[in-house]
């Protein structure tokens, strides 16, 4: 038997799923857990729905930097001509997820927390060093993203607590970023793998910053710091792509399936990664 | 089970009807209000069959439970025409053949006319893409796309 309430304050929903007799589920877009309900995956007893709560959808520009509503579905993202031009990387990744309709409802909050290892706004998401605010029975806590999924289909989540709101940082000046994912086909696919680059430039044109991240390799989507060494106090020369090509692959613990092989994934993360950093660079260089 | 009582707007006229929490909003169109215009694919968010508008965002109402609608207008392909009078997109689908057996149809018009509302001038490139959720088994999509910007064209025609 399956119950649904959609409070209009973060503090109700925390009490419901306090609560809750049995288990809960948080509904944003629903776009992985009407399927999940569908077949059988999850028999909650209590649908939450938090999009009745005042600000949990929706973008807006806070000390330079962006708080981007954990219901806000990805079109609206997409709509956004400032979050565009700060962080079009992380756009790019929210804009891969499913289809047009997809797009209508899925949330960057569903996306992370579905906690599939090929989620294509995660990498970006960490790559821009995004923070989320997480509310439960003890109150908020603010926690770097890559800290939420723990593995496939796991978060770090306790029972009763749900992301409110994700924060995306001031931009330095000559900072861009990018996210790549490869599918065999140009739409509508789940990611072999996916790259995700964020960097800053320095005033002569070499990296004085990067965040390098990959998904779809490991069972969580994965910080890469020595891909991102590699970049750091030079420009984009074949020396450097070389050596990011080299760390992107080491780091690698990919699965095997009809997705592809754990050889191709390993190759692919190489040249995704060198791709990926290609765009960010071009793109942080016309920020002057 | 408690059903919910839910008030929406569909196709410009109040609506209200009762549902069971677990309904979708495709369950509901179809076996409650009878709007059965709108078709179940796959149940799982990739055909595009059941595609809907709401509050003018296109979603996909097998994705969407019915109690969610509560407060929302909804569009669905039996909106489209006035009366007897086809929509543009609609009479370019019959004119340039893009349907065999039908089943995508409903769900192409309503993603093609959300297109058109936003971009009154796509590209090809942009059809394509913006229909990629929409799953058609026999035509190959070349007469969709041809329709879709075909009725483009003659809207943006009758706006000048």
């Amino acid at each position: 038997m399956l119950n649904y309430t959609a409070p209009s304050t973060v503090e109700e929903a925390i009490r419901i799923l306090a609560e809750a007799p049995g288990t809960a589920r948080v509904l944003s877009g629903g776009t992985d857990l009407l399927v999940q309900l569908r077949s059988g995956r999850v028999k909650p007893g209590l649908i939450v729905d938090i999009k009745r709560i005042p600000g949990i959808s929706g973008i807006r520009e806070v000390n330079g930097g962006f708080v981007i509503g954990a219901s806000t579905p990805g079109a609206v993202i997409g709509e956004c001509e400032a979050l565009r031009r700060a962080w079009p990387g992380l756009v790019e990744a929210a804009n891969l997820i499913g289809s047009t309709q997809v797009q209508g409802r899925a949330s960057l909050a569903g996306n992370l927390c579905n906690a599939s290892p090929a989620a294509d706004s995660v990498p970006a998401l960490i790559a821009a060093r995004a923070t989320c605010v997480v509310a439960g029975p003890k109150g908020r806590r603010e926690v770097p993203v890559e800290s939420i999924a723990t593995g496939p289909g796991r978060t770090s989540l306790s029972p009763g607590e749900f992301i409110v709101e994700f924060y995306l940082p001031k931009r330095p000046p000559r900072s861009a970023d990018a996210y790549i994912r490869f599918i065999p086909r140009t739409e509508m696919d789940i990611a072999v793998v996916g790259a995700a680059v964020s960097l800053t430039l320095d005033a002569n044109g070499a990296c004085a910053d990067a965040q390098v991240v990959l998904g779809a390799v490991a069972p969580t989507a994965i910080i890469v710091p020595e891909a991102a060494a590699a970049l750091v106090g030079r420009k984009l020369d074949e020396t450097a792509l070389a050596r990011l090509d080299q760390a992107a692959r080491l780091a690698c613990k990919p699965i095997e399936d009809k997705r592809g092989t754990i050889e191709y994934r390993t190759k692919v993360a190489g040249v995704l990664a060198r791709r990926t950093a290609t765009i960010a660079y071009e793109r942080a260089g016309e920020r002057r | 089970m408690s059903k919910h009582h839910i008030s929406t707007i569909v196709n410009g006229e109040p609506t209200e009807f009762l549902c069971e929490p677990q309904l979708t909003l495709l369950d509901v169109l179809r076996d409650e209000l009878h709007l059965t215009g709108s078709k179940e694919g796959c149940s799982s968010g990739d055909c595009g069959a059941c595609s809907v508008t709401i509050d003018g965002r296109l979603v996909c109402s097998c994705l969407m439970l019915a109690v969610e609608a509560e407060g929302h207008k909804i569009e669905t392909i039996e909106g489209m025409a006035r009366g007897h009078d086809l929509h543009p997109l609609q009479r370019k689908f019959l004119e340039h053949a893009a349907l065999q057996c039908g089943f995508c149809t409903p769900g192409l018009l309503v993603a093609a006319k959300a297109l058109l509302d936003r971009n009154p001038n796509p590209t090809e490139t942009e059809a394509r893409y913006w229909l990629a959720g929409n799953l058609c088994r026999c035509t190959g999509y070349d007469k969709v796309i041809r329709a879709v910007l075909d009725a483009a064209a003659e809207l943006r025609a009758q706006r000048v």
